[in-house]
């Protein structure tokens, strides 16, 4: 059986982590894979996963259970006979892989002809062969941009071109750069379909770039460094590889989008302190995705089907309708000490806090803020002050006043506090 | 400290937060708490029976902090009192409002003591006199509201302690006590 299957890593949310370079094309669910009766290098029947078809690999997934074939490692496919009896059955094709030949047995509802197409296609494309040409091509690249001052070699390259040296080199290198990219661009928009083409190349590319801002970094000023840092953030943001289609995925969409989703939210998650509105994700995730965009209502369905797996994310509604996405470890009580630490401040004892401010303090969008203010006001925190300046929030002093005697005011405790801020302004 | 006139204002006076109706339950119920003891408080001092909510009452607006209750708020609060036995509503559209800082059965019970104190058991008087009489001059009823005090004398005659009876005009009712 080793001879046939390789292990196949998942992410955490169950979906698969894909080599540089791959693309899922298709996907079928509830499929068995059985081993042709005589046959040998036979293997235990594998029954009920999500069989997804890569550009380089066929992967089967179950929840116990992830095994990758190389397409490469195919010899044939057989073309699926037509009788009687196939009426009756599951729809089924066969595939060689060296000696042993494996049954695929579709019981789920998926267009498992697209699907046997589609692997003709990925089959035929040999994109695994691409990959290694094009990683060698990018890795000399790299260090052609990076041997700067290091010695190797003279002035002249291999191919009689002259070598990069100094400031000057990267210049021009910069200038070669924004050429190619120049003429990647104006390709990539000439219609749609060549952009979904050049989307991978487009990946690469800023690969290529934050590579190269990476190994020149040691050679530019301090003040250079913040604005390229930033840079490459932007370009890491560049690239889901392998976005989930509706093309790809059919009816498992959804299901396979939310599980995507997950895995991306992860690291805007935790830049944003454990919560991030919907809209964020929104724009986030379809930048990443590049070409193949979701609507608004796609992601809310992705979003709602968490509830139904495993995943470190959730999706949480505020009584005012707004949503966000926040960590499941994540805690509302944090963010309540941090605020009653800022409405406790004498300034904000006499002036109470807006949104804006706690949004400051925070770090994170007014929007946001507000809502952690509102929670914090339902929960008895905080309380609020609507007047013609508009609508601030104070530290809650009602459960200190004492209703038998309202000229009674306590030393300690807020209240106190509150008499002494106010009466500094007054 | 702020004061109204001779009233002493309590500190949260200027909390702008009491002049917000606060939308959560509990925080509310302590807001109104506090408004209901601090228009009692200011009534019983300042001898006011009735608050009317398009009228300017002092309480309702403080200048310091330039807030003012919205007249959702003042209401609510009023309403508040109502429900409690201590205001009645005197109108349906709920414009005018008679604050009984003493329940109308306390009243009555001031009425007998003041009758007992100045030996009235088995006199009569005009209801204008127990209001502006020299008799009742430096104790609670001076001045008091006269459909309060009408009210308060119905419960008495009720229990046998006096009868009413008309006058020639409808400003001269007599009472006759019979303790």
């Amino acid at each position: 059986m080793g001879d046939i299957f390789t292990a196949a890593s998942v992410t955490s949310s169950g979906r698969p982590v894909l080599v540089e370079n791959e693309v899922e094309c298709n996907l079928l669910s509830n499929v068995d894979l059985e081993p042709e009766d005589g046959t040998a290098n036979s293997f235990v029947t594998l029954k009920s996963g999500v069989l997804i078809l890569t550009t380089h690999r066929l992967l089967w997934l179950s929840s116990a259970k992830a095994v990758g074939i190389p397409l490469s490692s195919i010899t044939h496919i057989f073309s699926s006979k037509r009788s009687i009896k196939s009426v009756f059955h599951s729809p089924r094709f066969r595939f060689q892989v060296s000696a042993a030949v494996i049954t695929v047995v579709v019981r789920g509802k998926g267009d498992w002809e697209v699907f046997l197409t589609k692997l003709w296609e990925c089959w035929r494309a040999r994109a695994w062969e691409e990959t290694t040409t094009s990683v060698v091509v990018s890795r000399e690249s790299t260090s052609s941009g990076s041997g700067v001052g290091s010695g190797s070699g003279g002035f002249y390259g291999s191919d009689g071109s002259v070598r990069m040296v100094g400031v000057a080199g990267i210049l021009r290198k910069e200038q070669q750069l924004w050429e190619s990219t120049d003429k990647s661009l104006q390709d990539a928009f000439q219609d749609l379909n060549a952009l979904m083409n050049k989307a991978k190349e487009m990946v690469l590319l800023a690969e290529k770039m934050r590579q190269k801002l990476l190994s020149t970094s040691n050679s530019t000023n301090q003040d250079e460094m913040g604005s390229k840092e930033e840079m490459q953030d932007w370009l890491l943001s560049v690239g889901i590889a392998s976005p989930v289609t509706k093309e790809s995925a059919g009816a498992l969409y959804h299901q396979q989008l939310s599980s995507q989703l997950a895995d991306f939210v992860r690291i805007p998650l935790e830049r944003a302190g454990g919560m991030i509105s919907l809209i964020d994700i929104y724009c986030l995730f379809n930048r990443a995705r590049g070409t193949e965009l979701i609507s608004p209502e796609d992601l809310f369905q992705a979003c709602s089907l968490w509830e139904k797996f495993d995943v470190p994310v959730m999706l949480r509604k505020f009584d005012s309708g707004v949503m966000v996405i926040q960590n499941k470890a994540h805690s509302d009580e944090e963010v309540f000490a941090r605020l009653r630490t800022l409405v406790a401040k004498p300034e904000a004892l006499r002036t109470g806090i807006s949104a804006s401010d706690a949004a400051m303090t925070l770090g994170i969008a007014p929007a946001m803020a507000k809502e952690h203010l509102l929670t914090a006001e339902s929960k008895g925190f905080l309380c609020r002050d609507i007047s013609p300046d508009g609508f601030r929030f104070y530290v809650n002093l009602f459960p200190e006043i004492s209703p038998n005697d309202l000229y009674l005011v306590k030393d300690h405790g807020i209240y106190g506090a509150w008499i002494r801020a106010a009466s500094v302004s007054g | 400290m702020q004061r109204l006139g001779d009233f002493k204002l309590p500190a949260f006076f200027n909390y702008p937060p009491y002049f917000t109706l606060q939308p959560v339950r509990e925080t509310r119920e302590k807001q109104v708490q506090l408004w209901k003891e601090l228009i009692l408080d200011y009534c019983r001092t300042q001898k006011i029976f009735v608050i009317g909510l398009e009228e300017e009452f002092p309480l309702f607006s403080n200048l310091v902090i330039e807030r003012s209750l919205s007249n959702e708020a003042r209401e609510a609060f009023l309403s508040a009192l109502v429900s409690e036995g201590r205001a009645e509503w005197l109108d349906k559209g709920h414009r005018k409002c008679l604050i009984l800082w003493h329940r109308i059965q306390d009243w009555a019970d001031l009425i007998l003591s003041f009758v007992k104190e100045n030996g009235l058991e088995d006199s009569v008087m005009t209801v204008e006199e127990i209001r502006s009489g020299i008799e009742s001059r430096g104790t609670e009823l001076q001045g008091m509201d006269r459909t309060v005090l009408m009210r308060a004398l119905k419960v008495l005659e009720n229990k046998g302690k006096l009868a009413i009876f008309k006058g020639t005009s409808a400003d001269d009712e007599g009472v006759k006590f019979s303790i």
